[in-house]
């Protein structure tokens, strides 16, 4: 066996990691009585502990022992399910998680609640076992820590599917037979008729006799892997007194099936109840049907992909100039390049398809941290996740988790009321916090909800004026006011609590998800609650885009920032110092952000009435973007600028075209930051205030 | 014979040249830098980007800059015309490679050139910046100016001076 085991490590690590997001997830609903969820969390707990001894992270292993010892207690009953001992799971899965990432590191050391964890998990399952089953620490604590040596008897009832996971029982009787000398009787008493034997199972048990030193635990390891699939008896003989008589008739007697039941609950260790056989392998084969591919190589074949799209639509214009031929080949050709067209967007769907995770992954941290948090905050919260199932990009999955939490920790840190203060105004004790996703169009739509106090916009309106985001005098509407909270520098929380209030504001929620090319806005109604509406693309690489012309040169605007797009009457021109810089739009005035002079195409740049004008958002500032022409929409895979060059400022990347010739896309938060003219922006914002008084 | 001996080794240590013409002055470049060689055509142009940068193009899918050489080093523009080229590079930046395409009045010849034959450029006041210049080759009486192209394309040249107008 020259196989190096460190390079499952990785896998190891990644699977259980998810393994204790389903311990977390599954102790978290864990009442007394549901079978179901205490195996899960114990198979979890079992084979993080497995894997950790495979790959001599001794810390992982013993700790976990731990917690699956108590784990089993709790399944087979010995033990009650609580609340104190969930909560002692939950502790010991992050104690885990900590270790495993020691392990990682190469770092054997524990943490140090670790020990002090492990001594209550021990003493949580140890002290109740002595009342219902004494028997058990009795005759089978002492046999083991005795002497050693002696002859043991195995009893081992494979079952009929233990080949179909891949286990043998051959390879088990040559690893006893590594441990002493081993004598083996099988015993066929379930073998069925020749005409119903199904080649693939297993009908025989056997009884083993082992001649060694070694000790019970020894014995055991070697049925580790199995340990779940089979029925094992292990007895030691004269040393339990009354197991001891019984095992040695087994011992004597050829073929006779079945041990001595009464022997069983001394030191049996049945595996899962038998209908857990199957459900098991279909589990397994449920993960057997994916597959792990690093990401680079799906990325590089989005990438072609891109490139296909593009021959595709070049293909189909040249065929559209060879129309006037009208020659039959040139139909044929046409009609097989409309064909091509489908199978390429088809193929596009699929391969985008490929980067799309489920947010659950995501999601999946919230039960617990929900939990976590109210505990300390001593509110009654109860989350509702919806929409877990909704797909997203794997890089935007990534990056929405760190606002997403950050949103949600808001919540139940601002938004939601002490149960009195609830109960005072007419509300349910406990508080409500919705999670959910749905896609939309090219759209993801993720909204966290409350139904606590909602935003309070005196304080969030008098805050903005202490720190002079807004002037003293202005009139905001309600909403305004709500949109104040993204303002950079801007923080609601009065004390700084441990949980919101650590430097990262609503504006780094805000900026990030911008960033995702997305877009969040928030409603608020005092009493009733806020919700945070966050839209993200549903992936990075293609984006819906409006075609402009500014001068001779196409450009792309994300469709996502478009707030509207118009033509000009006089009416909404309004000049400052003979130059048309502003724009009257709905009540509002806008900057206007002349691109082709500001880019340097033409020197100056004109908006005559009737000029087209493309209002567009971000960062919760709206200005108009002047542009010559509209051409048509489009999905545009991106490229970037920095392969080959560097970033160009007022320019998030760019797109090839159909003909093949290169369009920019404009970014448009850097153009409103940049570009907006400071005074103009001044004056707009003034002509707002105004506009607003005399409204 | 001796012919022979040296081609082989010229082939194995790589210095083959590919040279072309900006007005009546020959450059070259390490052949095995350069990709391919285009025909001009049309690029989109980068705002807020010097003059010397034409654009970008689409080089099978990939968004590559066009620099006119003769802009870079300070010749008069002159109009492209059919023999304009756009030599397609490789340039290294911190290990990186990046593709960029070189705007030249017209590809001359490819030349093997020995390491011993390439002579430092002396310093001179041209408006050609020394470290663009890798040295000097004397071929049939002829000068070629050896380029350096990791140099001549370097991000920080680039961004240096562009960004200056633009931030405020």
């Amino acid at each position: 066996m020259s196989v190096d085991l460190a390079q499952f490590i990785p896998v190891f690590l990644e699977e259980s990691y998810e393994g204790l997001q389903v311990m977390e997830t599954a102790l978290l609903t864990l009442t007394p009585g549901d079978d179901e969820t205490i195996d899960e969390v114990f198979r979890a707990a079992h084979s993080i502990k497995g894997g950790a001894g495979t790959f001599g992270f001794t810390a992982v292993a013993e700790f976990t022992h731990e917690a699956e010892t108590l784990l089993d207690a709790m399944r087979n009953g010995s033990v009650e399910v609580t609340p104190e001992r969930n909560q002692l799971l939950l502790k010991s899965a992050d104690i885990i998680r900590d270790l495993l990432e020691r392990a990682a590191a190469g770092d054997q050391s524990t943490p140090p609640e670790a020990d002090a964890l492990a001594e209550q998990l021990h003493l949580a399952h140890a002290s109740p076992a002595q009342s219902p089953a004494p028997a058990v620490n009795d005759t089978d604590v002492p046999a083991a820590e005795d002497s050693t040596g002696g002859i043991w008897t195995i009893r081992l009832e494979p079952g009929p599917d233990l080949l179909m996971t891949g286990n043998d029982p051959l390879f088990l009787l040559q690893a006893l037979a590594e441990l002493g000398p081993v004598s083996t009787q099988a015993d066929a008493a379930s073998l069925p008729d020749w005409s119903a034997l199904d080649p693939e199972a297993l009908y025989l048990n056997w009884t083993i006799e082992l001649h060694s030193d070694c000790d019970e635990a020894a014995i055991r390891e070697v049925f580790e892997w199995v340990e779940d699939d089979v029925v094992l008896t292990i007895e030691r003989q004269g040393t339990a007194s009354a197991a001891g008589d019984n095992s040695d008739e087994a011992a004597t007697s050829e073929a006779i099936p079945a041990p001595d039941p009464e022997s069983k609950p001394a030191t049996t260790d049945t595996g899962p109840a038998q209908p857990e056989g199957p459900q098991n392998r279909a589990r397994s084969a449920v993960r057997e049907s994916s597959i792990r591919v690093d990401t680079g190589k799906v990325d590089s074949l989005v990438d072609r992909v891109g490139e296909l799209v593009i021959t595709q639509a070049m293909l189909l214009e040249v065929s559209q100039a060879l129309a006037e031929l009208e020659h039959p080949a040139v139909e044929a050709l046409q009609e097989g390049l409309l064909q091509l067209e489908r199978n390429t967007r088809e193929l596009q769907e699929d391969v985008m398809r490929i980067r799309m995770l489920p947010i659950s992954s995501v999601f999946n941290r919230f039960p617990r941290l929900v939990h976590d948090v109210s505990q300390q905050l001593g509110k009654q919260v109860e989350l509702h996740l919806e929409g877990a199932h909704t797909e997203l990009d794997k890089t935007v999955l990534e990056k929405i988790g760190d606002p997403l939490v950050h949103l949600v920790r808001n919540g139940l840190d601002h938004g939601l009321e002490p149960p009195e203060e609830r109960e005072a105004a007419g509300k349910s004790a406990s508080g409500n916090i919705w999670l959910s996703a749905c896609q939309q169009g090219g759209n993801i739509l993720i909204e966290i909800r409350d139904d606590g106090r909602g935003l309070n916009r005196e304080r969030i309106l008098a805050k903005a004026m202490e720190r002079g985001l807004v002037e003293p005098a202005a009139q905001l509407t309600d909403q305004a006011i709500d949109e104040l909270i993204f303002m950079p520098g801007f923080s609601t929380a009065e004390q700084v609590s441990d949980l919101s209030g650590r430097g990262v504001g609503m504006d780094v929620v805000r900026r990030n998800i911008e960033s995702l090319g997305g877009h969040i806005d928030v409603l608020s109604s005092p009493g009733t609650g806020s919700c945070f509406t966050i839209r993200l693309p549903l992936t990075l690489a293609i984006m819906d885009g409006q075609l402009v012309r500014l001068n001779q040169d196409p450009y792309v605007i994300p469709l996502i920032s478009i707030v509207e797009t118009l033509q000009t009457t006089p009416e909404m021109l309004v000049s400052l110092a003979g130059n048309r810089c502003l724009l009257h739009f709905r009540d509002e005035y806008l900057p206007l952000i002349k691109l082709a002079s500001s880019f340097g195409l033409t020197s100056e740049q004109v908006l005559e009435p009737g000029g087209i004008v493309v209002v567009v958002e971000s960062g919760g500032q709206k200005a108009g973007l002047v542009v010559d022409e509209l051409m048509g929409q489009q999905q545009t895979v991106i490229k970037s600028l920095e392969k080959n060059y560097r970033r160009v400022p007022g320019l998030s990347g760019a797109t090839i075209l159909g003909d093949g010739s290169v369009a920019l896309i404009l970014d448009i938060a850097g153009l409103i930051n940049r570009n907006v003219d400071p005074d103009a922006a001044l004056i707009a914002r003034q002509r707002n205030e105004q506009h607003e008084v005399q409204a | 014979m001796a012919y022979e001996q040296n081609t082989g080794e010229q082939l194995l240590s790589g210095e083959q040249y590919l040279s072309f013409m900006l007005d009546d002055e020959e450059y070259a470049v390490d052949i095995l830098r350069v990709q391919e060689v285009r025909g001009w055509t049309p690029v989109t142009r980068l705002p807020a980007s010097p003059e010397y940068i034409k654009g970008v193009l689409n080089l099978r899918g990939a968004i590559v800059p066009v620099i006119d050489l003769r802009e870079r080093f300070g010749f008069e523009p002159r109009p492209y015309g059919p023999t304009t080229v756009v030599v397609v590079v490789k340039a290294l930046q911190e290990d990186e490679e990046r593709i960029i395409g070189l705007v030249v009045d017209a590809v001359a010849e490819t030349y093997h050139i020995q390491p011993e034959e390439i002579r430092p450029a002396p310093r001179l006041e041209t408006s050609i910046r020394p470290d663009f210049i890798a040295g000097l080759a004397t071929l049939n009486e002829r000068m070629i100016v050896m380029l350096d192209l990791d140099h001549l394309l370097s991000a920080d040249e680039l961004a240096l001076e562009q960004l200056t107008p633009e931030d405020e």
